[in-house]
C-alpha cells in the first residue's frame, strides 16, 4: 500500500484512490465533531449554527463573548477550580499507589498475578453507573459522600487501571540486569530504584498520570453521585448545561477542553517516543 | 542474605542448603512483590470493590419487612397463604401494634414502599392507615380486625396478606425476578402482566444497540487500521493523532458536539437543506432516538476499536500478501484468505472492548437518546436517583455486571488483560 | 409614608436580628433548587440580599430538586445529610413529611408575620398543605407553542396537543405521569370532576395511556424545566409543556416567537422543606434563611424576576414590574383571571398516595 506500483491496472488505481477517499471520510467523521465546535464557540450570536456573517468570514460574526462569559461567570469559575483541585490530587494518589503496584506486578514471580490484575483493572471495566451507585451508598455510610476527599478517592480508583496499564507496559521492556549491575556495584534498593529504574520508567509513569488526570478531569457520572454541590466540577456543570439550558458558553468551555486534550496528547506522544528510543525499541 | 548456618548435602555460599536458600529467595521475592502491590490492592478493595459489593447486596436485602413489622411477621407464621380466609384477630392486633410503633417514627412508609413493588396499591393502604393508627391506643381498643377493615377495606384483601407473608423473609429474590419481568406470588413465580414488562425489553435493546455500535466500529475501524498499519511510520504517526485526539477529548465535549450537529436545526440538517437533499420542512430526525445514540457512540468508541486492530495488523508481514499474489491469488482472495484471518484477533479484541464499554454507557444515551435510544444503565440510574427503588436498581446492575464480567473473562482468555494498549 | 417607614423598620429588624446570633450558625449552606431561570430568581431575590446582610455566609446551589426525594432518602439512611434547604413541589413535600425526612415547621413561630401583623399561617392560608412545607410560589405547568411553526391557526385548547392532524410536528411533555395522565383523560372525554376517580382504576390508567399512545411517536420527553423553552427556541418541537415562568422568560426576556396556551394549566405549589436530622448550627442557619426568604417582601421581590405568583396573600399587592424589562408582571401570572379561565386543579393527596404505582406503569409504557 505504501505506493501505487507503476504497473497497476486501472481497476487497481480506482480501488487505490477510492480506498483512500473512504479512509479520508472516516478520519473526517472522527475529527469533524471536535473541530466544528471551535469556530462555533466564537459565534457572535447565541446560536449553535454558522451564521451568514461567519460563513463570509466577516469579523462582525465572531466574538469572544462566550469566553468572557466563562471567565466571568461564578458557577463556571467555581466548577473549574473544583476540577483543578480534584484532578491533580486524584492523579497523585493513583500514580503513587499505581506505580508501586506496577513494579510489584512486573516482578518475575507474583502469586495470583492474574487475579490481582483483574481486580486492579476492574474500575475501568465495571460500568460507571454501577461504580457510581455503589460508591454513593457506601461513601454515604462512612461519611465521605459529598466531601472533597470522597470525590478524590473515587476518581483515584477510576484512574488506577490507566496507571497500571501504562507503567507495566514500560516495565515489560525493562532490562533487569541493570538493577542487578547497580546492586553489584553497591547501590542499595532505594538508590537503585531512584537512580536506575525510575528514570527509565518515568515516561510511562507520566503518561499514566496524564491518563489518570484526564479521567478525573472528564469524569461526570461518579461525581454526580459521590459529590455534592460543593464539589461541582466542570463536566458536571457542562452536564447540567446540556440537560437544561444549552448556552453557547458550553462551546467555549469545550474548546478550552479540546486545547487541553491536545496538549496532553502531545505530551504523551512525546514521552512514548522518548521511552521507545531510550529502550532501543524505536520502530523506525 | 546471611542466615543461621545448617549442615546439609549441597550448601550455598553462606552455608544453607542450596535448595532451601533458593526457595527462601523466591519467597522473599514473592513477599516483596506482594508488599508493593498490597497498598493499592487494599485501596481498590476499600474504595471500589466493597462499595460495588455493598450495592449488589441490596438486590437481595429484605430486612425492612421484619424490622418494621416484627410482630405481624411472627403472627403470620401460622397462617396458610393458600387458604381462602384472611388471617384472624391475632394477626390484626399484631399489625396494629407494629403500625402504631412504625407510624410514630414514620417508617411505615418504607415497608409500604417495599411491598408496593410486589403488589402495586399497597402503599396507599399503608400510608392512609398509618396516619390514623398513629392516634390509636393499641393496648385496649380491639377488636382490630373490624377496625382496620373499617379504616381501609384494603386490609380485607387476601392478596395483601399473601404478599406480606411471601415477602417476610430477610432475603428476597423479588428484585431479581422483577429485573427479568417475573414476580413471586403465593402461587410461585409468574411472568408479570404485559404492561409491566420492561426490563427484558431494555436488556435486549441494550445488547442489540451495543452490537450495532460494535459492528459499525468494525466497519469504520478496519480500513483505517489497515491504512495506518501499511503506511510509512512517519505518515502513520501523523494520522494516528487524528485517532487519538477524539480518544483524549472529553466525552461531554463530543456528546455536546453531536447534539449540535444532529439537531433538526443543526449543522448536518442545515448542510443537507443547503445542498438540497432534504426539504426545509422535511428535516431529518437524527437525535433523541436510536439513531442519535448509535451515531454518537460509534464515534466515541471508534478509537477503542482502531487501536487494538492497528497493533495486531502491525505484526502481519506484508510478504505473506505478496507471496499469495505471486502464487496467483487475486487481490480479493489474497486479502480474504491470507490477510483477514491474521487480523481476526485484532477485530476480536477491539469488538469485546467496544461492546463492554457500550453496554455500560449512561451519559451519551441520556443526552442524545430520547426514550427510544436509552440503555439499561439509564434505567438503573432512574431507579437509584429518581424512583428510589434501590433494590431493583441493584438487581439490574448485578445482571449488567454479570454480562460485563463474562465478556471481561473472555477478553482476558483471548487477549490477556496485560495486552491492553492505550495509544 | 407611614407604610414605608413600617416596612423599612421591619426590614432592618429582619436584617439585624440574624447577625446578632450569627455565632452559633453555620456559615455555609447548600440550597437545592431546579436550576435555570427559577433558581436565578431565587438567587437574586433571596440569596443576594441575605448574603449582603450576613457577611461571611456562603450559599451553594445544587440543581437536584428533581431527584430530591430519592437523594434525601439515601442521605437519611446514611445519616449524612449534606443539604440545608430543599426546594420541592407540594406533593414531594408531603411524601418527605410522611416519611420523616423533612422537619416539621411551626409556621407562626418560625416564619415572619405579614407587615400588618397577620400571622404567617393566616397569610399563607390554604397553601400550607403539609406541616413540613413553606410554600414560596404558585406556578402552573402549561403549554407554549411556536407562533411561526404551528400554522395559521394557533392552538386554543389543551386537546390540540393530541391533535396531530391539525398541528403536526413534535411536542414536548414532562417525563412523568402527573398532569399528562389528567390531560389525556380530559381530552378523551372524561369530565374534569371525574378525572381522579377514573385514574384510580386500571381501566382509567389504560385509557389515559392509550390516549398518550396516539401521540407517543411525536413526543420529546423532558425532565428539566428549561428543556422545553430550549426545544422551542431550537425549533425541535412546535409545542410543549413546561412551567409558565420558563415560558415567560423565553418570551419576554429572550424575545422568542413563542405563544402561551393557558387552557387546562395545572396549578401547583413550590416551596422549601428543611431536611430532618441537621446538626444544630446548620439547622439554625437554614431556619434563619428560611424566615428571611419567605417574608412578604422577598416573595414579592421574586415576582420581579419570574412570573410566578407569591404564596403569601400579603405579597400580592407588592408585585410590580419586571426588574429589568419594566413590564407589568400581573398579566403574566398564572392566577391572572384572563389566564385562569379553564384550569386543572391538581390533587396532591391523590398523587401522594398513587405516585409510586403510576410511576411504574408510566415508565413501563414509556419503554414500550
Amino acid at each position: 500500500m505504501s505506493a501505487l506500483p507503476p504497473y497497476a491496472t486501472t481497476g487497481q488505481r480506482v480501488w487505490y484512490y477510492s480506498f483512500r477517499v473512504i479512509c479520508g471520510l472516516i478520519f473526517f467523521f472522527l475529527i469533524a465533531p471536535i473541530v466544528v465546535i471551535i469556530p462555533l464557540s466564537f459565534n457572535a450570536q447565541d446560536f449553535f449554527t454558522f451564521t451568514p456573517e461567519m460563513l463570509r468570514l466577516d469579523p462582525e460574526g465572531f466574538s469572544l463573548k462566550h469566553y468572557r462569559d466563562f471567565f466571568s461567570n461564578d458557577s463556571w469559575q467555581s466548577s473549574m477550580w473544583n476540577s483543578l483541585k480534584i484532578a491533580p490530587m486524584a492523579t497523585i494518589v493513583s500514580v503513587t499507589f499505581g506505580t508501586l503496584a506496577a513494579i510489584g506486578l512486573s516482578q518475575p514471580h507474583v502469586p495470583f498475578r492474574r487475579a490481582i490484575m483483574a481486580i486492579l483493572i476492574s474500575p475501568m471495566i465495571v460500568p460507571l453507573i454501577i461504580s457510581a451507585a455503589g460508591m454513593y451508598f457506601f461513601y454515604s455510610r462512612i461519611g465521605l459522600q459529598g466531601t472533597y476527599f470522597g470525590v478524590v478517592l473515587a476518581h483515584a480508583a477510576l484512574g488506577i487501571p490507566f496507571v497500571i496499564i501504562t507503567v507495566t507496559a514500560t516495565l515489560v521492556g525493562f532490562d533487569r540486569s541493570l538493577t542487578r549491575a547497580a546492586a553489584n556495584m553497591g547501590a542499595d534498593p532505594v538508590t537503585t530504584f531512584f537512580r536506575i529504574q525510575m528514570p527509565l520508567i518515568l515516561p510511562g509513569v507520566i503518561s499514566g498520570g496524564l491518563f489518570a488526570f484526564i479521567t478525573s478531569f472528564d469524569e461526570v457520572v461518579v461525581v454526580l453521585f459521590v459529590g455534592s454541590a460543593g464539589q461541582k466540577t466542570l463536566p458536571w456543570q457542562m452536564f447540567i448545561g446540556l440537560r437544561e439550558q444549552i448556552s453557547p458558553t458550553i462551546l467555549a468551555v469545550a474548546t478550552i477542553l479540546v486545547a487541553i486534550s491536545i496538549m496532553l496528547l502531545a505530551t504523551v506522544e512525546m514521552l512514548r517516543r522518548r521511552s521507545e528510543r531510550l529502550r532501543g525499541m524505536s520502530p523506525s | 542474605m546471611s542466615d543461621t548456618t545448617q549442615n546439609g548435602p549441597v550448601l550455598a555460599a553462606d552455608g544453607t542448603p542450596l535448595k532451601r536458600s533458593l526457595a527462601k529467595a523466591l519467597r522473599m521475592q514473592k513477599m516483596r512483590a506482594l508488599m508493593l502491590i498490597a497498598p493499592l490492592l487494599l485501596f481498590i478493595l476499600v474504595t471500589f470493590i466493597l462499595p460495588v459489593g455493598d450495592m449488589l447486596f441490596r438486590s437481595v436485602d429484605n430486612r425492612i419487612v421484619q424490622n418494621v413489622l416484627p410482630n405481624t411477621v411472627i403472627a403470620l407464621e401460622s397462617w396458610d397463604p393458600a387458604s381462602t380466609e384472611i388471617p384472624g384477630e391475632a394477626v390484626f392486633a399484631a399489625l396494629a401494634v407494629d403500625m402504631k410503633a412504625a407510624a410514630e417514627i414514620k417508617v411505615h412508609t418504607k415497608v409500604a414502599k417495599r411491598l408496593n413493588y410486589e403488589n402495586p396499591g399497597l402503599a396507599s393502604i399503608f400510608r392512609k392507615s398509618g396516619r390514623k393508627i398513629r392516634k390509636w391506643d393499641v393496648e385496649n381498643e380491639g377488636p382490630y380486625k373490624e377496625r382496620l377493615i373499617e379504616l381501609n377495606d384494603g386490609w380485607a384483601d387476601i392478596e395483601l396478606w399473601r404478599t406480606i407473608k411471601t415477602y417476610s423473609g430477610r432475603r428476597t429474590m423479588g428484585y431479581f425476578l422483577n429485573a427479568v419481568d417475573m414476580k413471586l406470588g403465593a402461587e410461585g413465580v409468574t411472568v408479570r402482566p404485559e404492561n409491566e414488562r420492561i426490563y427484558n425489553t431494555m436488556l435486549i435493546r441494550t445488547m442489540r444497540m451495543s452490537l450495532i455500535i460494535t459492528f459499525s466500529c468494525i466497519l469504520l475501524g478496519y480500513p483505517v487500521a489497515w491504512l495506518l498499519a501499511n503506511l510509512p511510520t512517519r505518515t502513520a504517526n501523523m494520522l494516528m493523532i487524528l485517532v487519538l485526539l477524539p480518544f483524549w477529548t472529553s466525552l461531554l465535549v463530543r456528546t455536546s458536539s453531536w447534539k449540535i450537529l444532529l439537531q433538526q436545526q443543526g449543522v448536518i440538517n442545515d448542510v443537507l437543506v443547503w445542498i438540497g437533499i432534504v426539504g426545509d420542512d422535511n428535516r431529518l430526525v437524527l437525535i433523541n432516538n436510536e439513531l442519535g445514540t448509535i451515531i454518537a457512540m460509534t464515534h466515541i468508541l471508534l478509537p477503542f476499536m482502531i487501536l487494538p486492530m492497528y497493533s495486531v495488523m502491525q505484526t502481519i508481514q506484508p510478504t505473506y500478501l505478496r507471496a499469495a499474489k505471486s502464487l496467483g491469488a487475486t487481490n480479493w482472495t489474497a486479502f480474504w484468505r491470507v490477510y483477514f484471518p491474521q487480523s481476526v484477533p485484532g477485530i476480536g479484541a477491539g469488538s469485546i472492548l467496544v461492546f463492554i464499554l457500550a453496554v455500560g454507557y449512561y451519559i451519551t444515551p441520556a443526552l442524545v437518546g430520547g426514550t427510544k435510544g436509552t440503555f439499561i444503565s439509564n434505567l438503573i440510574a432512574y431507579h437509584i436517583s429518581t424512583s428510589g427503588n434501590w433494590g431493583l436498581g441493584a438487581a439490574l446492575g448485578a445482571i449488567l455486571l454479570a454480562v460485563v464480567l463474562l465478556l471481561y473473562w473472555v477478553y482476558d482468555k483471548i487477549v490477556g488483560i496485560d495486552n491492553v494498549k492505550l495509544g | 409614608m407611614k407604610m414605608t417607614k413600617l416596612s423599612a423598620l421591619a426590614m432592618t429588624t429582619a436584617l439585624i436580628a440574624p447577625a446578632a446570633f450569627a455565632e452559633d450558625m453555620a456559615n455555609e449552606m447548600t440550597l437545592v433548587s431546579w436550576g435555570g431561570a427559577y433558581q436565578s430568581s431565587q438567587h437574586k431575590a433571596y440569596v443576594e440580599p441575605y448574603v449582603a446582610a450576613n457577611e461571611g455566609v456562603k450559599a451553594v446551589w445544587d440543581e437536584s430538586s428533581a431527584e430530591a426525594v430519592a437523594k434525601l432518602r439515601a442521605m437519611n439512611e446514611a445519616g449524612n445529610v449534606t443539604w440545608d434547604l430543599v426546594d420541592v413541589v407540594a406533593s414531594d413535600a408531603m411524601r418527605l413529611c410522611d416519611e420523616g425526612l423533612a422537619e416539621e415547621i411551626n409556621h407562626d413561630e418560625d416564619l415572619a408575620a405579614a407587615p400588618d401583623g397577620t400571622s404567617a399561617s393566616e397569610d399563607f392560608g390554604d397553601l400550607l398543605v403539609s406541616d413540613c412545607f413553606v410554600p414560596q410560589i404558585v406556578y402552573s405547568t402549561t403549554f407554549g407553542y411556536r407562533t411561526d411553526l404551528v400554522g395559521a391557526e394557533a392552538p386554543t385548547s389543551v386537546c390540540d396537543i393530541f391533535d396531530l392532524a391539525k398541528f403536526p410536528g413534535k411536542r414536548s411533555l414532562q417525563k412523568r405521569p402527573i398532569d399528562n395522565m389528567e390531560w389525556a383523560l380530559y381530552c378523551d372525554g372524561v369530565a374534569k370532576d371525574d378525572i381522579y376517580d377514573v385514574l384510580g382504576t386500571d381501566e382509567g390508567v389504560s385509557q389515559a395511556l392509550a390516549k398518550l399512545d396516539s401521540i407517543k411517536d411525536s413526543v420529546v420527553w423532558w425532565s428539566a424545566g428549561a428543556e422545553t423553552p430550549q426545544l422551542l427556541a431550537d425549533g425541535e418541537v412546535v409545542m410543549g409543556s413546561t412551567y409558565n415562568g420558563r415560558l415567560f422568560s423565553a418570551i419576554a426576556e429572550q424575545n422568542q416567537p413563542i405563544g402561551m396556551l393557558w387552557d387546562m394549566q395545572s396549578f401547583d405549589l413550590d416551596g422549601w422543606i428543611v431536611p430532618a436530622g441537621l446538626p444544630a448550627d446548620r439547622k439554625a442557619r437554614a431556619m434563619d434563611f428560611l424566615k428571611f426568604a419567605t417574608d412578604t417582601q422577598r416573595l414579592a421581590d421574586q415576582a420581579a424576576y419570574i412570573s410566578y405568583g407569591p404564596a403569601r396573600a400579603s405579597s400580592a399587592p407588592l408585585v410590580g414590574k419586571h426588574a429589568e424589562l419594566g413590564i407589568e408582571m400581573a398579566p403574566h401570572m398564572p392566577t391572572d383571571p384572563a389566564n385562569a379561565g379553564n384550569v386543572h386543579t391538581y390533587d396532591y393527596e391523590w398523587w401522594a398516595d398513587n405516585r409510586d404505582d403510576l410511576d411504574a406503569k408510566f415508565q413501563a409504557w414509556l419503554v414500550k
